[in-house]
């Protein structure tokens, strides 16, 4: 297991390396590169190196400081922080410091992982490419003229261009795999439950799961075992331990039956289909049964998507009102206060959705909207368990597209939408998926190849991810 | 005139619905608050496993059936709710269609009660003071969360007094339950009343809802006035709009608040959040068992100790002694022997008149006061007296008795006392030979006069009829 994460917290546990030189390491990459990829929000420089001092002493005293011990972690900035700015790159959350640690952060601390910045990201998590945030886009470390995928862009051009091992993210339709797919890393959404909620801002609650990118399989495996396991704050968690998964990695996929999906490669753009049948048949000759699978229903789910999650984004939201927290825009009596503070602290996209949201929400449109859309999720998740009737884990592309430019999308919501597709039928489902890099396009782009579970198969996601991550090209063992 | 109520009653929980926070009245403001009431982002609730139970309590008191059950949000911008939109149930509330027996025998059928969360309170300060000309406002997050159950009546209500009674009955359900501590004026139960009017017999009228009811007066008085006005309304030939008025209790009127078109859309939507209430059978045998006797069935109990139709005196005594918890010192006592009617009377006024005595009056003592009394030992006059030491001091009622002096008077003692009454009264004598039942309570009381309070009124009475009897041969 040659993970960075993994190789860096052995060290740091053994002695060999110093967790104040792992996060100089880090936070030296970060000054001479984040101002061309854009990554961070705020660097938490100071807070890293003394908490990397305290890992040193306990260390040094013999004690064993934790599995991430010395390990610079980037968070997403909808992952609450004690103390620090946490703004979902939204004007409205200006100057509010979170009283509370989110339970992954927590998790993270715990297990000696340093924090050691805030990633950019598409306000509230609301977009596919880090362009819709306040504080301007986030660029591919593989093309600066690309964008890095998003809503979690930040979390995966920082793992990307080796400012950090690994980042957190939050998947509501795609956020993590999809952003992991265009810059090259791995990126897991963890079955809906699996990993607490508690202090992730919430964008859509029923479809929002947090979890890791990092530059391999194993690491992303290590680190949901670190941040997963129930919570008693979260009433979704599920009440079981985090999975075993980092012996999964390794496993291999001998006798796994495996289904090709064809909606994960027909809708997708050549090279990336190409990219993706080449990754099943790796799979075959690594001793797996693979077929192709055609699972209709998935061609819906978008739009019930885009019904769904608008629909509670609009409630979720509406406690940004300038009240209690966050930016207030002063107006004659508090109905006005409200408009204007909404007003000026949305950005267009938020605003977007939540109209969208509440409309589908509203008396006499409720049946048509939000409740329709409900049943098409059942459908989504009645063709995932019609297909695991015969398979163990299904194959497909993370993204229609490899990266795409910066403003090719941002005039056309819909084709932004589309960015997606892939991704979206695990989240309505509440599967585990995640993105492994397999080569890439002719430009050089890295593609991702999609691995998708049944609920609480992560063990076998991360054998059949791990056999992906093995075979993918330029890797030693790989394809050429 | 047609009601239907609801009532929203705060759950005695140590804790809010959602958070860890204290559920208590009265504190600084905005002490009691996490970031779980206070909405702020990230936050998740988390079911109080206390207040479901509590709810629980109150649905079977009421004979609701409990169900499995969801949570919906209620979305609209108010500045003391901090998420702007409540946790509340809507189309699977935990307890639905059960009935409330009143005082007087009539059934108000129950909707449902259901599980939701309460807002802070906003402080208008400045201007007019009003919500429009405030010069700012000051929330208080200290009640955000507290876990309220909401009771729905069915419009089964006919009158301010019926309302009023419902009202009654329920809160000492929810007090008997340990569910709630029922103090309108902490705004522990807060009353919302639908009121319509119709002819005999026509559909139902437009209704008008009223808030702000915090007391069973401004019930009584705010049902009173809506009536009437919607009564003159109709008559000079307007029709009732479908709005929200507010009850002015100074004013003695309800105000308009919000007609039906300006109302929000919740826009009701699953709770994310949370996952469905399902009690299990075990959970709800234990509420079943652990309830105590309700307020009707306890009221019915003291009607079997009397044997018979009780009174309408006897019906007001059976409900005070009940509402104020004595109903145990009747049963007790008439376990040892004690008269029922004697017991209840005595309870219903002298040991209510006592609340920190009734606490500790001994049953035993209290039985055997009464087995004095009704055996003619001692006079009503005398035998209250006795109460009232025992209440006060407790001890042998025998010799509280003897202490204050009340040796029940000697046979011939009495005769010499009543003899000396109809001398004084000989025309008043003459009308009691010749049968005129009214002047038997004059003679009587004169005779208790004679006495200074000694004479037992059975005994007088015995002794002014054995005389007639000699009379009249």
């Amino acid at each position: 297991m040659n993970g960075a994460a993994i190789a860096l917290a052995d060290a740091v546990r053994s002695g060999t390396r110093s967790a104040r030189e792992s996060v100089e390491e880090s936070l030296q990459k970060i000054a001479t590169g984040d101002h061309e990829i854009h990554a961070f929000l705020e660097v938490l420089a100071d807070q890293a190196l003394e908490r990397a001092d305290e890992i040193d002493r306990v260390v040094a005293s013999g004690s064993d400081p934790g599995r991430l011990a010395g390990v610079p972690v980037a968070l997403k900035d909808n992952l609450c922080t004690t103390g620090i700015p946490t703004t979902c790159s939204s004007r409205i959350l200006e100057g509010w410091r979170p009283p509370y640690d989110a339970t992954v952060v927590e998790r993270l601390r715990a297990a000696g992982a340093i924090p050691i910045g805030k990633t950019n990201m598409d306000e509230f998590a609301m977009g596919s490419s880090t362009e819709n945030s306040c504080s301007g886009p986030t660029r591919n470390p593989h093309d600066h003229d690309r964008v890095p995928g998003g809503s979690s862009g930040g979390s995966a051009a920082a793992v990307a261009a080796g400012f950090v091992p690994v980042a957190l993210g939050s998947d509501t339709g795609g956020s993590i795999r999809q952003p992991a797919a265009l810059c090259g890393v791995v990126g897991m959404k963890p079955t809906y439950g699996v990993v607490s909620r508690y202090g992730l801002i919430a964008f859509a609650s029923s479809l929002d799961q947090i979890g890791p990118l990092s530059a391999t399989v194993g690491d992303a495996a290590l680190m949901l075992e670190v941040i997963g396991g129930h919570d008693r704050r979260d009433s979704t968690s599920l009440d079981a331990p985090a999975p075993d998964v980092l012996s999964a990695v390794e496993a291999g996929v001998e006798g796994k039956r495996i289904g090709l999906v064809t909606e994960l490669v027909e809708d997708t753009a050549p090279e990336v289909a190409a990219r993706v049948r080449e990754a099943a048949e790796a799979l075959g000759s690594a001793g797996a049964l693979v077929e192709e699978i055609s699972i209709p229903q998935f061609r819906y789910g978008l739009a019930a998507y885009y019904l769904i999650a608008p629909a509670e984004a609009s409630s979720n939201l509406a406690r940004f009102d300038g009240v209690r927290f966050g930016l207030r825009v002063d107006a004659p009596d508090v109905a006005a206060m409200n408009v204007a503070t909404r007003t000026a602290g949305f950005g267009a996209e938020v605003k977007r959705r939540i109209m969208l949201g509440t409309y589908a929400l509203s008396a006499g449109y409720y049946d048509a909207y939000y409740a329709k859309a409900q049943r098409v999720r059942t459908l989504v998740a009645d063709g995932f368990a019609l297909a695991y009737l015969r398979f163990d884990a299904l194959l497909g592309a993370t993204t229609p597209t490899t990266a795409f430019g910066i403003g090719d999308r941002t005039e056309d919501p819909l084709a932004m939408y589309l960015s997606d597709s892939c991704t979206v039928p695990a989240n309505l489902a509440g599967h585990p998926a995640i993105s492994v890099p397999f080569g890439g396009d002719e430009l050089g782009l890295p593609v991702g190849v999609q691995v998708m579970a049944p609920a609480l198969g992560e063990p076998t996601l991360f054998a059949v991810a791990g056999a992906v991550e093995r075979a993918a090209p330029g890797r030693a063992g790989g394809t050429p | 005139m047609v009601i239907g109520l609801e009532v929203h009653c705060e759950l005695a929980t140590r804790t809010k619905l959602f958070c860890g926070c204290p559920n208590a009245f009265g504190d600084e403001p905005n002490t009691n608050v996490c970031p779980v009431c206070l909405g702020l982002p990230g936050s998740l609730p988390v079911l109080n496993r206390h207040a479901v139970e509590l709810a629980m309590r109150i649905g079977t008191a009421l004979g609701c059936e409990i169900r499995p059950s969801t949570f919906h949000r209620k979305n609209y911008f108010y500045p003391d709710m901090p998420k702007d939109f409540q946790i509340t149930q809507y189309d699977a509330p935990i307890n639905t269609g059960g009935r409330l027996e009143l005082p007087d025998g009539s059934t108000v059928g129950i909707e449902r009660a259901h599980l939701e969360e309460d807002t802070g309170k906003t402080t208008h300060i400045g201007g007019t003071g009003r919500i429009g000309g405030a010069d700012y406002a000051l929330v208080d997050y200290n009640r955000a969360g507290v876990p309220l159950v909401e009771i729905v009546s069915a419009p089964d209500v006919r009158s301010a007094a019926q309302a009023r009674a419902y009202a009654g009955e329920l809160r000492s359900i929810l007090i008997a339950t340990g569910a709630s501590d029922g103090r309108m004026e902490e705004g522990s139960m807060r009353v919302d009343a639908n009121v319509s009017v119709r002819r005999h017999g026509e559909p139902l009228g437009t209704r008008c809802e009223i808030k702000n009811l915090n007391s069973m007066r401004s019930l009584l008085r705010a049902i009173t006035f809506e009536a009437d006005r919607q009564v003159a309304q109709l008559e000079s030939g307007e029709r009732i709009v479908q709005e929200t008025r507010h009850w002015d209790e100074g004013e003695g009127t309800t105000l308009s608040m919000r007609s039906k078109e300006e109302a929000n859309d919740y826009r009701y939507f699953p709770e994310p959040d949370l996952v469905a209430l399902v009690p299990d059978d075990r959970w709800r045998a234990d509420v079943t068992a652990s309830l105590p006797p309700l307020p009707a069935a306890r009221r019915a109990t003291l009607v079997a100790l009397l044997g018979g139709q009780p009174s309408p005196a006897q019906i007001d005594q059976i409900r005070s002694v009940v509402a104020s918890d004595l109903d145990a010192i009747v049963t007790s006592a008439c376990e040892l022997g004690a008269p029922p009617a004697l017991a209840l009377a005595r309870t219903a006024n002298e040991v209510a008149a006592n609340a920190e005595g009734a606490a500790s009056l001994d049953a035993g003592s209290f039985a055997k006061l009464l087995a004095l009394e009704a055996g003619g030992e001692l006079s009503a006059t005398q035998a209250k007296e006795v109460l009232a030491g025992l209440l006060v001091n407790g001890g042998d009622p025998a010799e509280i008795a003897r202490a204050l002096g009340f040796e029940s008077m000697r046979a011939d003692d009495l005769a010499a006392v009543v003899a000396g009454v109809i001398e004084a009264h000989p025309g008043e004598w003459e009308k009691f030979v010749e049968g005129d039942p009214k002047v038997a309570g004059f003679l009587t009381g004169q005779v208790m006069k004679a006495s200074g309070g000694k004479a037992n009124g059975k005994s007088v009475a015995a002794e002014l009829a054995r005389l007639r009897s000699g009379a009249g041969t």
